[in-house]
């Protein structure tokens, strides 16, 4: 009997809450229009910020009539997911914290508090508490809501800004008419190396390279997996007629590598990029002069 | 409380699940060996052993830890890599020891690689009993610099 008693209540509570949201639309958007949340998002537009607040309290509405107050999976928060989430990576781009988003979230819970206490005649009645507390718990179910679309708003930008570090850090250069040069740097992933193909194929075809050097200097460790990668772009430089011509390998990896049991014996290779360079110049005919052979320091 | 005994890195583990753990491996190999004393080229072919063994964990062991430990005995100083996983295990060792031969499209160069950039090497393995590749590797030769100066140039002024 207490238990279905309690679940009445409840019920009670939510259908309460539901028709307050639904009638105080107006009043609660035109509130949390002046909120930093939407007020800082929504700069040019008051309108607008109105316009997304009423979007949110509709969806909460929806949410307590469907009596899934706790669920963040509920139907009624999709159509302001996506919304909710473009606030919040909005707010994440000029440098809030998740944690000062969350706080803001949170902030515009006292505006409507405030607004559903009013509806009460006697606002210390057993229904005021019961209605002001399943508001409470909305409210903390919409503040995960924006949590989790920031995380993932979050991750997208995490992942964009992976992409566009491995692209930046594949620079392609033209050392000479018909001669480019990739520096590697760092570690030669399987993602990275496709990039790496993939550039220098491109630049290969855009500026009618008969040479290409792939630099090394900068890879850590080549292994095997390393030296397959190099290998394939070789491979397929040369499908696209250019010569590749591979530098900076250092004694200490030349050793290992040759421990290791891979053949380089079908690539080019020099000592630096400045031997790679001399070396299709000469190819190409032209002579440097001044430069002494093999192991000699820069000039 | 008073620790007499002269400072060495200490055994660590480290998990292998991602491409990352790889480098993190890497980087604590090199780290650990520099400190233990080993030369340019030895730090080198461990970081390479590692990094072959390590990824085998990953690909083909489906994740899995490795072991770093630093090693003395007598007056030799040393580093062990145990790179341990509880995947399929490997059927045919002496095959898999096989230069060339691979299962995933590799090189087949990694096992028996490492096992050249090495001076001891032992692989545990079975059918569904997972497999543990560890590797040891003694400091030779005349002990690198520890720290701080670069490599020195004769008539460098
Ligand atoms: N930890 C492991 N668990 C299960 N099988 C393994 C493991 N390590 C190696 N193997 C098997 O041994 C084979 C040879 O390994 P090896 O490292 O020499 O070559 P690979 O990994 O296939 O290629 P790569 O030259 O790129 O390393 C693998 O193809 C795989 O079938
Ligand atoms: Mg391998």
């Amino acid at each position: 009997m207490r238990v279905s008693e309690h679940d009445a209540a409840h019920e009670a509570a939510a259908q309460r809450v539901t028709d307050f949201l639904r009638r105080r639309r107006e009043q609660i958007a035109q509130r949390w229009a002046d909120a930093p949340l939407f007020r800082t998002v929504f700069t040019v537009s008051r309108d607008e910020a109105v316009e997304a607040c009423k979007a949110v309290v509709d969806a909460l509405a929806e949410v307590a009539a469907d009596g899934r107050l706790e669920d963040i999976s509920a139907p009624g928060f999709a159509a302001v997911r996506d919304q909710l989430g473009r606030t919040a990576a909005s707010r994440a781009r000029t440098g809030s914290s998740p944690a000062q988003i969350a706080d803001e979230v949170a902030g515009l819970r006292a505006p409507v508090t405030e607004l559903l206490r009013g509806e009460f005649a006697d606002p210390s009645a057993p229904e005021a508490h019961e209605a002001v507390l399943t508001l409470a718990v909305l409210m903390g179910t919409l503040r995960l809501v924006v949590m989790e679309t920031a995380l993932d708003a979050g991750e997208e930008l995490i992942e964009r800004q992976r992409l566009q570090l491995m692209e930046v850090a594949t620079p392609v250069i033209q050392l000479w008419d018909g001669i480019v040069a990739v520096p590697l740097i760092g570690t030669l992933d399987s993602a990275r190396s496709q990039v790496v193909m993939e550039s220098l194929l491109e630049a290969i075809v855009d500026q009618r390279a008969e040479y290409a050097i792939l630099d090394i200097t900068g890879v850590p460790t080549v292994d095997s997996l390393v030296a397959q990668h190099l290998m394939k772009t070789v491979a397929a430089a040369r499908l696209m007629g250019a010569e590749c011509i591979v530098s900076g390998i250092r004694p200490a990896i030349a050793q290992t590598i040759v421990h290791l049991g891979i053949d380089l014996g079908s690539v080019v290779t020099r000592a630096g990029l400045a031997d790679a360079l001399a070396y299709a110049l000469g190819r190409q005919g032209i002579v440097v002069p001044g430069r002494p052979a093999a192991g000699a320091s820069r000039s | 409380m008073m620790e007499v005994l002269p400072r060495r890195p200490a055994p660590i583990a480290l998990p292998i699940g991602s491409d990352a753990d790889l480098a993190r491996v890497r980087q604590h190999v090199r780290l650990v060996a520099t400190e233990l004393g080993f030369g340019l080229v030895q730090q080198t072919k461990l970081v390479t052993a590692a990094s072959e063994l390590a990824r085998n964990t990953l690909v083909h062991g489906g994740g899995g830890q490795a072991e770093i430990t630093p090693l003395e005995e007598g007056h030799r100083t040393g580093l062990r890599l145990s790179f341990v996983d509880q995947g399929p295990g490997i059927r045919d060792v002496a095959l898999a020891m096989t230069d060339g031969y691979s299962t995933g499209g590799g090189l087949g160069l990694g096992l028996s690689g490492a096992e050249r950039l090495v001076h001891e090497f032992a692989i545990e393995t079975g059918p569904g009993r997972g497999t543990t590749v560890t590797a040891v590797a003694w400091v030779t030769g005349v002990p690198a610099p520890r720290s701080g100066a670069g490599p020195r140039r004769p008539g460098a002024r």
